[in-house]
Order: C-alpha cells, then structure tokens, then sequence
C-alpha cells in the first residue's frame, strides 16, 4: 500500500503543481488517475516512483517512509515506472532490457511471455536494439513489457496511451484488462482515456494540483466524460477495440 | 605456452585451449604453432616477416585464425599477412592482437593485412585488439588493412578494440569491383589518456557496389579520438558512413564522414553524433533497479556490443 500524505510540489520557477495531496493507494488495484493537462498527475507519478522528490509530505510504502529514498533504492523496494515517452537506446536489445528489468537469470520462455503480454513476438524482437528503428507503438509494448517483468508490488504507467496508433492502442486496453484480472501488486495508471478509466477499480480526479475528486470506478467515469475530463474514441476505433 | 599469452589467445581470438579450423599462433615476433587444413594453407612469407595464406576455391564454413600476441616490453612486431581467397569461397578470417606489458617498456605489434577476394567470394574477417597488463610501458597497435574485392565479392569486417592499447593507428583501404559488398562494424573504447586514430577510405569503383561502414566508440577520461571515413563512389554505387560516440570526462573526439561522387548514379550518405550519455537513459535503468554507475555502465557495454 502506498500512502502519500500532504504532497507539495513547486516547478523551481514557482508554479504549484501538487498542493497538499494526501492518498491512499491500496494493494492489488488498478487505480486511474486522470484530470486536465497541468492538473499534476505526472508529477504525482514520478513523485511515487522517486524520479521526483515532493519540497513537502511524505510517502509511505506498507507504513514505511520511503520520501527521502531515490528511485534506484525505490526500484529496489518494488516501484515500477512506465515512462510516456520511452527512452531509446542505440546497443541495448530488447532482450537486454528486459533481462535488466527481471533481476537477471530469466529464462528464454519467460522472455517470450513478456513480450506476448504486450502483443509482440519474441522471435521477431529480442535480439532488436531499442532504437529508432521501431515505431511508438512497439516501444509503448517494449516499455510496458519492461515494467511486467518487474514484477513489482507497484506499477505506475505514466499515459501509456500516449503517441500510439490505434492498433497498439487495442492491444493496450487488452494488456491491462489482464492485468486487472490477475493482479500481482498495485496498477497505478495516470490516464485521460476513458477506455482505460473503464477498466480501473477507481479512478482519482486531480485538478489545480489537488484531489477534486476520488471514487470507484463506475461511479465516478460518467461525470469525468461528461465533464470533459477524459477522452472518448471513436466509433471506428472501438469497433477495433472490442475487435 | 604461458600464462600471458593463453589469456590473450581467449580475449582476441575463439581459442579456447585449441582451434576449430587452421590456425597460425604468432608470439613476440616468432611462430608458436601453425596448423594448415585440406583448404587452406599458410605459408611463410618469402620477403617480409608474415605469412601468405590461400584458399581455395569454393571452400564453404571453415575459419582461419591467426593472432598475434605480445607478451613483454621492448618488443616491436611487425608482420605483413596477405590472405587470397578462391572464387565462391565462404569463410571466416579471426585475426586479433593482444600487447602487454609489465616492464615500463613499450609494447608494439603492427600488422599489415591484405585481402584478396576473388569473384563471389565472402568472407567475415574478426580482428579484436586488447592491451594488458600494468606499468607505464606504452601498448600499441597499428593495423593496416587493405583489401580488393573482386566482381560479387563480400567483405564484413567486425573490428574492435575494447581497452588497454595506449595508441593506436588503424588505416583500412578497401576497392571494391562490380556488384562487391563492404560491410565494417568498428567498435572502440578508449579511457585514461589513449590515443585512437581511424582511418577508413573505401573506393566503389564498379556498378552495383556498396559499402556500409559503422564505427561506435567511447572515449572516457583525457583520452582523444580521430576518426575519418572517406567513401569514394566512381560508379552506381550506394555507400553509408556512421560515427557514433560517447563521450564523458576530458575526452575529445573528431569524427570527420566525408563522402567524394564521382559518378551522378553514386548514393552516398553520411552520419555522425557525438554526445554524452542522455540523463533519461540512465534514469530509465535506474527505475529497473540499477545504480548510476551500473546504468552507464550498461549503456555503454550495449553501445559498444
């Protein structure tokens, strides 16, 4: 369980973007956290992954204080992050990635179920460089394999739907479906996609830097699309969806 | 066999207490075991220190391994080793190189290596330099590579040098006829205050070649990097030079693709980059676990892969 108790975050040029945020995140959950742009729900998820540290609050992960921690020592404890925008590397492979996300010592059939997680073929990838050479959407499939093979009490997706065609998009939904039915830890998923809101057991409402709203997921997604907080697709696009 | 040059053997060649296939072992200037096969015979040289080594024709999936090993100071080897390769042949040339030295002395091996490829031939030609052992003596290797590639024929060269060698001057010349294949994955590393000039000039001169040359490299510490590619397209051709480096500390690095047409059908095309390690690299291993230093050292192990 993840505890966050009056988080405070200013940009070193003084916009507030976190004002006194305190949440309980609890163990095996897909929690959304959606709201407008600059409502602070990316700095929310890379203050609980470490790669930013609140100027105020604390964080505590199973009642212990993790704030002070940096995010190599917050891996270690369990804390998973997918980025929005995955990083390139010329050199490294996919399998080499993931085999650095697993610990090390993972097995060739362990490689190949990360990599069909996320809809792609381990034959066609592994020995591939995570570089430009592949699209968006593979190295959304690649980034979010990386947090799989984790295997981390938490996991925090910053908008993995961000910058992918609507073909990874399907497969996303359907990689956090399963996910939501076998949880081994705690989905943290920053979203503005009401697919994804769909599927999370609550969603979290920031807006001007602090929590507007909070509530089960069923409950709270009609007001969020009707409010114009979360993006619809399209007709087209559900039909490849639910496809 | 002591020691130093068993485990010089293992870092620069497949030896792994023998060899697969033919084999020529040099050591501090003299010959410490040669093994010739049905298909490929090595010779002694008739007017310079080295060996002449031919193949035959149509020889499929053997190798031919010839390192050369220094294993003391004040020694300066110098060998010339001219491969001829049959027409249709398909094989793998390993020819790595190791210096040490403990003395304070200098340590130098130099070898002149020319190709000869016949129509259709293919080969892939390994070369891995290393530098070892501890004391001021300076490690040096300076390999000059020249290579003819007949009608159809296909080089792929993988070099590298991957620490140790103090100074290095690597001159590769390559001429490639109607329908050749050039391919060479250059891979360097150098730290403290080492020296590292490349050199690469690759002429096209028949319709239909190509070249593709790749160096990556990472200079570390106040060591220096020079590297030039000049590709010459007299034909339609198609060539491509990439410089990639990483660079961290005092290190200084010149990367100069330079690209000559002397034909309108010639597609040349150059790359270079040079930079530090991006901060959201590292950033991105760390959230796998990783400390800094075990991400840099990561990023740079794969660059250099």
């Amino acid at each position: 369980m993840i505890e966050l108790k009056n988080i405070s975050w200013t940009t070193p040029d003084g916009n507030n973007i976190l004002d006194d945020v305190s949440l309980i995140l609890p163990d095996k959950k897909l929690i959304a956290i959606t709201g407008p742009n600059g409502g602070g729900k990316t700095t929310l998820a890379k203050i609980i992954a470490g790669i930013l540290i609140p100027q105020k609050g604390s964080i505590l992960m199973n009642g212990e204080d993790i704030t002070n921690l940096d995010v190599t020592e917050r891996a270690k404890k369990g804390i998973a992050f997918a980025f929005q925008q995955p990083v390139r590397f010329k050199g490294l492979t996919v399998r080499s990635l993931i085999e650095i996300a697993s610990g090390g010592g993972i097995s060739g059939s362990a490689l190949c179920d990360y990599l069909s997680q996320v809809g792609l073929c381990a034959r066609d990838y592994l020995d591939r460089e995570v570089n430009s050479t592949l699209s968006g959407g593979e190295m959304k499939r690649i980034e979010i394999a990386t947090v799989l093979a984790r295997k981390a009490s938490v996991s925090v997706f910053d908008e993995p739907e961000a910058g992918i065609d609507i073909w990874s998009f399907a497969g996303l939904i359907r990689t956090f479906e399963a996910l939501r039915k076998n949880p081994e830890g705690t989905l943290i998923i920053v979203s503005h996609q009401e697919r994804i809101l769909r599927i999370a057991d609550e969603i979290i409402l920031l807006n001007n830097g602090k929590v507007a709203q909070r509530g089960s997921g069923r409950k709270m997604l009609d007001n969020i699309v009707s409010s114009g907080n979360a993006s619809t697709v399209c007709i087209k696009k559900e039909a490849v969806i639910d496809g | 066999m002591d020691e130093i040059t068993e485990s010089l053997l293992r870092q620069i060649s497949d030896w792994d207490g023998k060899f697969k296939g033919a084999y020529n072992i040099r050591v501090d200037g003299t010959c410490a075991g040669r093994q010739s096969s049905e298909n490929i015979s090595i010779l002694n040289k008739e007017d310079n220190p080295g060996l002449e080594i031919h193949i035959r024709p149509g020889t499929k999936g053997e190798s031919v391994s010839i390192p050369a090993c220094v294993t003391h100071g004040n020694v300066d080897d110098l060998v010339y080793n001219d491969f001829y390769i049959g027409q249709q042949a398909d094989v793998t040339i390993v020819a790595g190189c190791g210096v040490h030295t403990e003395t304070g002395e200098p340590a130098r091996h130099n070898g002149i290596h020319r190709f000869f490829l016949s129509e259709g031939a293919r080969v892939k030609y390994v070369e891995k330099h290393v530098g070892t052992g501890k004391g001021t003596g300076i490690r040096s290797i300076d390999p000059v590579t020249e290579a003819f590639l007949e009608k159809d024929a296909t080089l792929e060269m993988d070099t590298s040098q991957i620490g140790g060698v103090d100074h290095t001057v690597r001159e590769t010349r390559c001429t490639l006829s109607e329908g050749a294949k050039l391919v060479i994955r250059e891979r360097l590393l150098t730290e403290k205050k080492q020296n590292a000039k490349t050199n690469f000039t690759v002429t096209m001169q028949g319709d239909g070649s190509a070249a593709d040359i790749v160096s990556r490299s990472v200079a570390k510490d106040e060591s220096r990097q020079e590297y030039v590619s000049v590709i010459i397209g007299e034909a339609a051709c198609t060539g491509h030079t990439e410089c990639d480096a990483i660079i961290s500390g005092k290190a200084q690095v010149d990367a100069s693709p330079r690209l000559y047409a002397r034909n309108e059908d010639a597609a040349l095309i150059h790359e270079a980059a040079i930079g530090k390690i991006a901060g959201e690299q590292i950033l991105k291993l760390r959230t796998l676990g990783l400390t800094e230093q075990e991400a840099e050292e990561k990023i740079v192990e794969g660059f250099l892969s």
